[in-house]
């Protein structure tokens, strides 16, 4: 699964950059809908966020967008944001826009589930997955109750901290997704501080996606949108 | 499942699941903190030896016979160590992070007011410690700043957003979510998850606690109406705490009109139209936003109350109409700090004054039988740069372009030094 920010650089560098992706494989898209309040984020996607606000995306475009690529593409399109941008928009009404632009899920990273059970229930209502987080500091019986919140697929953390800085894949690591493993059926993408092929390669066999975000954001910043699908090609 | 920390419809724990182990934690330090005496009076304890407690109660009587109405009483959170009510949070959650083993703490701040008090804290307990504050914070509080630095702490400014308190907020998570283990996020202020807004109230009710009882000496009757400035909200809840069960005395809360309520360019919440429901930094709250739910830029000339969002108790007691919201304008608060220095000999921080404004507007109405009580939260020595600059103040000036021109000639010296030692 990749990770884009919409708005930034622009809507038509993310229509390049999602042609690419699906093109080269990618078999998931996280489209973050900007906040300016992105408090779970490091510095590259905060950046990305903000610079998309500046130029002056709307919650409204976000959402045509993103029912143009679910109609453009047959993988799935997730929307990621954070709970005020729905929160405002009126949680029953964002779901309906979501499930007529054929969004697949959510990932709202500042909402726990006993926050919002009404999120939750429209998420059943209108079959839209929501995909909830689990953090290296979940204790075995906090990822269990989250599990019978969640659906789609769990994120895992894979390390403390924000987006965007480089994570370790070691024994901890291992320990960590064995017990992600046991407390759910569902399948387990791993994320923050994926980068290359090498990061890929230490969670095979161990999860089943791994999500690659600040990387591509920042390739689209230095190299151009060009840049993407080889890039994408060469993680397998 | 945890549904506690909402009062009325403000508040909740809107936090990243990385964080919900690190917030059990405190929520069970704070209980049992709470029901234990011993605790209660080991931070009292403290804060009358570290601190100045209890504060006095200041009977102002040149103001008194100048609006020639109520009596005016200034509770004096000014005379606490380090210029400001801050303190009275900071001591507490410092108690409370020795309880818990961490060796390290964090603070975002506005004025520096908090980051000041964090900062001795640290340095009293042995914490290591790393202050988020905005730029524009930075520049505009820079004695803080200073003192920050001397005590050991590191201060951080930060660039991103409107790079003012919110933005030193968001930071200082990002920080927390990174070092959970070894880190304790000390916030300022009665906002973001639970238990925040109701800890930090809690330590802040000493206050109230003492203010009741003193006017109850000095006045002989519970004032008719009680004011405190309202950033976040944290001093404003703490005088409030000790009279809101007596329906007869009126809370009035004062929050920053900026360049004016209708000119967009101010950081009022409750009072005004301009705030609506939304959820950010953790929490539920009235919030200064647009229709798409992106928060705004706020002004005031007080740092301090340059804030989006304000207490979920308080956000309640607005809409139980318990506590009365009214604006004061950056001019206003000029004059009336200006009145309060030359009749009282007294400085509040330009947060504070903006209780006095509203204090002043009302005390003629009512008669020289009632009392009022501002609360003054800090002291405004560290707003000389802002206050001078406002009063276009022409000696001060003078000074400081004399100290710039005196610190050219040395950097430019020094750099000639460097050069022909290089050579
Ligand atoms: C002196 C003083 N008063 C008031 C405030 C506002 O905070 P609160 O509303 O939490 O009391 C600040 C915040 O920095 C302050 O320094």
């Amino acid at each position: 699964m990749t990770h884009i920010v919409l708005g930034y650089p622009s809507f038509e560098a993310n229509r390049q950059v999602i042609r690419q992706m699906v093109e080269n494989g990618v078999d998931c898209i996280e489209m973050q809908i900007p906040f300016s309040e992105p408090m779970a984020d490091g510095p590259v996607i905060l950046k990305a966020n903000q610079d998309s606000l500046a130029r002056g995306t709307t919650v409204g475009e976000c959402l045509e967008f993103g029912a143009e690529m679910a109609a453009t593409y047959s993988i799935p399109f997730l929307f990621m944001t954070y709970y005020n941008i729905i929160f405002k928009y009126g949680e029953k009404s964002f779901f309906m826009a979501a499930k007529k632009g054929g969004i697949r899920g959510l990932i709202v990273p500042d909402l726990p589930p006993e926050m919002s059970p009404d999120f939750f229930n429209y998420a059943k209502e209108m079959e839209i997955a929501p995909i909830l987080i689990y953090a290296p500091t979940s204790t075995d019986s906090r990822m269990a109750e989250l599990n019978t919140f969640a659906d789609g697929f769990i994120y895992c953390v894979a390390r403390r901290g924000v987006t965007g800085a480089k994570s370790e894949f070691g024994d901890d690591f291992n320990h960590y997704l064995a017990r992600c493993r046991a407390a759910t059926r569902l399948p387990l993408a791993v994320g923050f501080g994926i980068r290359n092929s090498e990061d890929v390669k230490a969670i095979i066999g161990k999860a089943d996606m791994a999500v690659i975000g600040s990387q591509t954001i920042q390739l689209v910043d230095e190299k151009g949108v060009e840049a993407v699908g080889p890039f994408i090609a060469g993680l397998r | 499942m945890e549904t506690t920390g909402f009062f009325g419809n403000w508040g909740g724990s809107y936090i990243p699941e990385i964080l919900n182990q690190t917030f059990n934690q405190l929520k069970n330090e704070y209980t049992k903190a709470k029901s234990d005496p011993d605790f209660w009076q080991e931070y009292i304890d403290l804060m009358s030896t570290y601190s100045c407690r209890p504060t006095p109660l200041t009977y102002a009587e040149n103001l008194t016979n100048h609006f020639g109405g109520a009596k005016i009483f200034i509770k004096r959170e000014d005379l606490n160590h380090t210029g400001a009510h801050k303190a009275n949070n900071v001591m507490g959650q410092g108690l409370l992070v020795k309880r818990m083993g961490k060796k390290r703490v964090i603070a975002e701040t506005g004025a520096g007011q908090h980051g000041m008090a964090t900062a001795t804290m640290a340095a009293k307990f042995g914490f290591e410690c790393t202050i988020y504050m905005g730029e524009v914070d930075v520049e505009r509080q820079r004695p803080n700043v200073f003192w920050m630095e001397k005590m050991g702490a590191t201060v951080i400014p930060v660039q991103d957003g409107s790079r003012i308190l919110k933005d030193a907020i968001n930071e200082a998570f990002r920080d927390w979510v990174s070092n959970i283990d070894t880190t304790h996020y000390v916030l300022g202020t009665a906002c973001g998850p639970a238990p925040f807004p109701e800890m930090v109230s809690w330590f802040q009710s000493i206050i109230g606690i003492e203010a009741a009882s003193q006017i109850l000496i000095q006045h002989g009757k519970p004032p008719a109406r009680v004011f405190a400035c309202v950033g976040g909200g944290s001093n404003a809840m703490g005088i409030f705490q000790g009279f809101m069960n007596d329906s007869t005395v009126e809370l009035v809360g004062v929050e920053a009109g900026g360049k004016g309520i209708r000119s967009g360019r101010h950081a009022s919440r409750l009072c005004g139209n301009d705030a609506s429901p939304g959820v950010a930094q953790g929490y539920k709250t009235m919030f200064l936003q647009n229709d798409d739910g992106q928060m705004l830029e706020t002004h005031s000339v007080a740092a301090g109350l340059d804030y989006v969002g304000v207490s979920p108790i308080l956000s309640d007691l607005w809409d139980k109409k318990r506590v009365r919201f009214e604006s004061a304008t950056d001019k206003e608060v000029m004059e009336a700090l200006d009145l309060t220095m030359k009749m009282e000999g007294i400085i509040p921080a330009l947060e504070s004054t903006h209780g006095f404004v509203q204090a002043f507007k009302e005390a003629s109405q009512l008669s020289p039988d009632d009392a009022i009580i501002i609360n003054q939260s800090g002291r405004g020595d560290k707003d000389i740069f802002t206050i001078a600059h406002a009063f276009n103040d022409p000696s001060w000036k003078e000074f400081i372009i004399a100290l710039g021109s005196e610190y050219k000639k040395q950097s430019r010296k020094c750099s000639l030094e460097r050069e022909q030692d290089t050579r």
